[in-house]
């Protein structure tokens, strides 16, 4: 692989920029025995909170029209099982990894990065847009002092750390927050996060998940993610990396060019479970055929009328 | 261990209203499934896969039959598939039946349950009695398979147009009641039957395993929406029908 796909992120190099979102991935296990990880730019892995959490009640899925929501409310084995056991195994793939912290206080997500902070994870992603939760998730998402208060805590414990903040899409006004997020000392975003959706069965008149309601991920909402990460990147001077739909490198090239510095692949990889890897090679060959010496040269190119 | 890819169509057939039969052309799946796992078929034009049983398994050949019943628009879409088109699946998911050498075992299907039943048919062969039941005669499939596979194949219909009338629990009871007791129970289909079969073999001391269905998404163990909720000692867990299960022990469950 050329070094045509490096990329760095707040200081963090990734050797390509393609990096499975949080929640869509586990801790890589379950994709290793159809190509290496090694392949991938980091891995996202699945949020995890202090202690374990069970999660909602089944069904957590509704089928949408090219998309699907979710409402599995951060199910996870706890920062123990994380450090212990999921963090030493995830060492040994020789690709970045970005640890996603979730916490329903300000506290438990501050405790929750002291631990992490030792540790040998490249990065941390705090999730303050989890649409599934009634305690923290997008309540620290959606108020700008709130969101601030989250991200100073958790960056005055995370001395070592880069800290990205994942932002939620269920705002009125996401480049306030994002501002909020930047002076409160986050090193980078990601966003989007999940849209907040409903699906309800006619016959039964109840809706479909058990939560009744969930979030909404998968091509239905890349040009949402995509009109957000340009607002962002035209708000903020830290770096992001863009998600929300990206199925094809295709996709990838236009979140780039809205302004993210590398993306997360999500909901498509259930589809094709080898599509962060479809993307790596696409967006090579699209660098050979364009001469970009390196893809970080498109990021935020878009020239808007 | 399991592949992704498109494979071929040989063989498709309609074995009831809604009800259709096709065998895959897929020689690394085949020769990794085993009886109880199912795959993930993708239905063009929707974002999810659909999650469906394996029927059976030809490892000589390197085929592998799938009986489905059309749910809903996304399953149609793959009713649609023809002999000869290829057909996009991730197989082989989950973890299937424990099958147990020179033992006798009692296979019990409910409706569109029933198919995953035939491959523990044929590992059983005389071994096996299958006990199947459909709301009404038009409806029952399989049975010259079951017959086919050697075992003993007992048909039940809710409303007595074939068979026995009445629901699969009463043949089982009879049969357990008499003091032949097989030295395993399988059961697939609609909650409430699984519930009573297991409640029925508990009673009688037997070993049960039954095959649970969800909603999913990944099918591998990734996303985590397909939970189910289990017992063991007294505690409660919410397990994953696509990676523990489809198969799990009966006393695990809990069907409240």
């Amino acid at each position: 692989m050329s070094e045509r796909l490096k990329v760095s992120v707040c200081g963090v190099e990734f050797k390509n920029p393609v990096i499975p979102a949080s929640g869509t991935y586990g801790y890589g296990r379950e994709y290793e025995s159809l190509y290496p990880l090694s392949r991938l730019g980091g891995i996202s892995v699945k949020g995890t909170t202090l202690n374990p959490r069970q999660g909602n009640p089944a069904p957590r899925v509704a089928e949408a029209p090219s998309g699907m929501l979710n409402s599995v409310g951060l199910q996870n084995g706890g920062s123990q099982k994380f450090l212990e056991y999921e963090l030493p195994n995830l060492l040994t793939k020789d690709t970045r990894i970005i640890a996603n912290i979730a916490g329903s206080t300000i506290d438990e997500c501050a405790r929750l990065a002291s631990l992490i902070n030792p540790s040998e994870v490249d990065m941390v992603e705090l999730n303050i847009s989890c649409p599934n939760v009634k305690q923290g998730g997008a309540a620290f998402g959606t108020d700008c002092s709130v969101a601030a208060e989250v991200t100073s805590a958790v960056k005055k414990e995370l001395p070592d750390k880069p800290l990205m903040v994942k932002l939620s899409p269920n705002v009125t006004s996401i480049t306030d927050i994002a501002r909020s997020v930047e002076s409160a000392g986050a090193d980078a975003l990601s966003l989007i996060n999940t849209v907040l959706g409903m699906r309800i069965d006619i016959k039964t008149r109840r809706p479909i998940l058990k939560n009744n309601v969930g979030g909404l991920s998968g091509p239905a909402i890349f040009p949402i993610a995509v009109r957000m990460v340009w607002q962002v990147a035209n708000a903020v001077s830290i770096p992001i990396i863009g998600m929300g739909g990206i199925a094809s490198w295709e996709d990838a090239v236009e979140m780039m060019m809205a302004g993210a510095s590398a993306i997360q692949v999500g909901a498509a990889i259930f589809a094709d479970p080898y599509t962060p890897v479809k993307i790596i090679d696409g967006l090579e060959g699209y660098c050979e055929d364009n001469n970009i010496a390196n893809i970080s040269e498109i990021v935020g190119t878009v020239e808007p009328w | 261990m399991y592949k992704q890819g498109k494979f071929e169509i040989i063989k498709k057939r309609t074995l009831a209203c809604g009800i259709f039969d096709i065998t895959v052309h897929c020689p690394e799946i085949a020769s990794l499934a085993n009886a109880g796992q199912f795959a993930q078929i993708a239905a063009d034009g929707f974002f999810l896969r659909r999650p469906i049983s394996i029927c059976d398994i030809d490892k000589q050949g390197g085929n592998i039959r799938f009986v489905f019943e059309v749910r809903g628009k996304g399953t149609e879409r793959i009713s649609e598939l023809n002999k000869g088109d290829l057909i996009d699946i991730i197989a082989p998911l989950g973890n299937g039946f424990t099958l147990l050498e020179n033992k006798k075992a009692v296979c019990i299907g409910g409706g569109i349950g029933t198919p995953p039943m035939l491959s523990v048919a044929y590992y059983y062969g005389k071994n096996a009695q299958v006990i199947s039941g459909f709301r009404t005669a038009s409806l029952a499939i399989l049975q010259d398979d079951f017959k086919k596979a050697g075992c003993d194949a007992t048909l039940c219909t809710d409303d007595g147009t074939a068979g026995i009338h009445g629901f699969v629990t009463e043949p089982l009871k009879a049969r357990l009641e008499s003091g032949d007791v097989p030295d395993i129970i399988y059961a697939c289909g609609p909650s409430p039957m699984l519930k009573n079969v297991v409640s029925i073999a508990k009673e009688y001391g037997v070993k049960c395993e039954v095959s649970l269905e969800q909603r999913m998404a990944c099918g591998v163990g990734a996303c985590l929406v397909c939970a189910c909720k289990t017992v063991k000692d007294g505690e409660s867990f919410l397990k994953h029908v696509c990676k523990d299960g489809p198969v799990f022990d009966g006393e695990e469950v809990d069907f409240s």
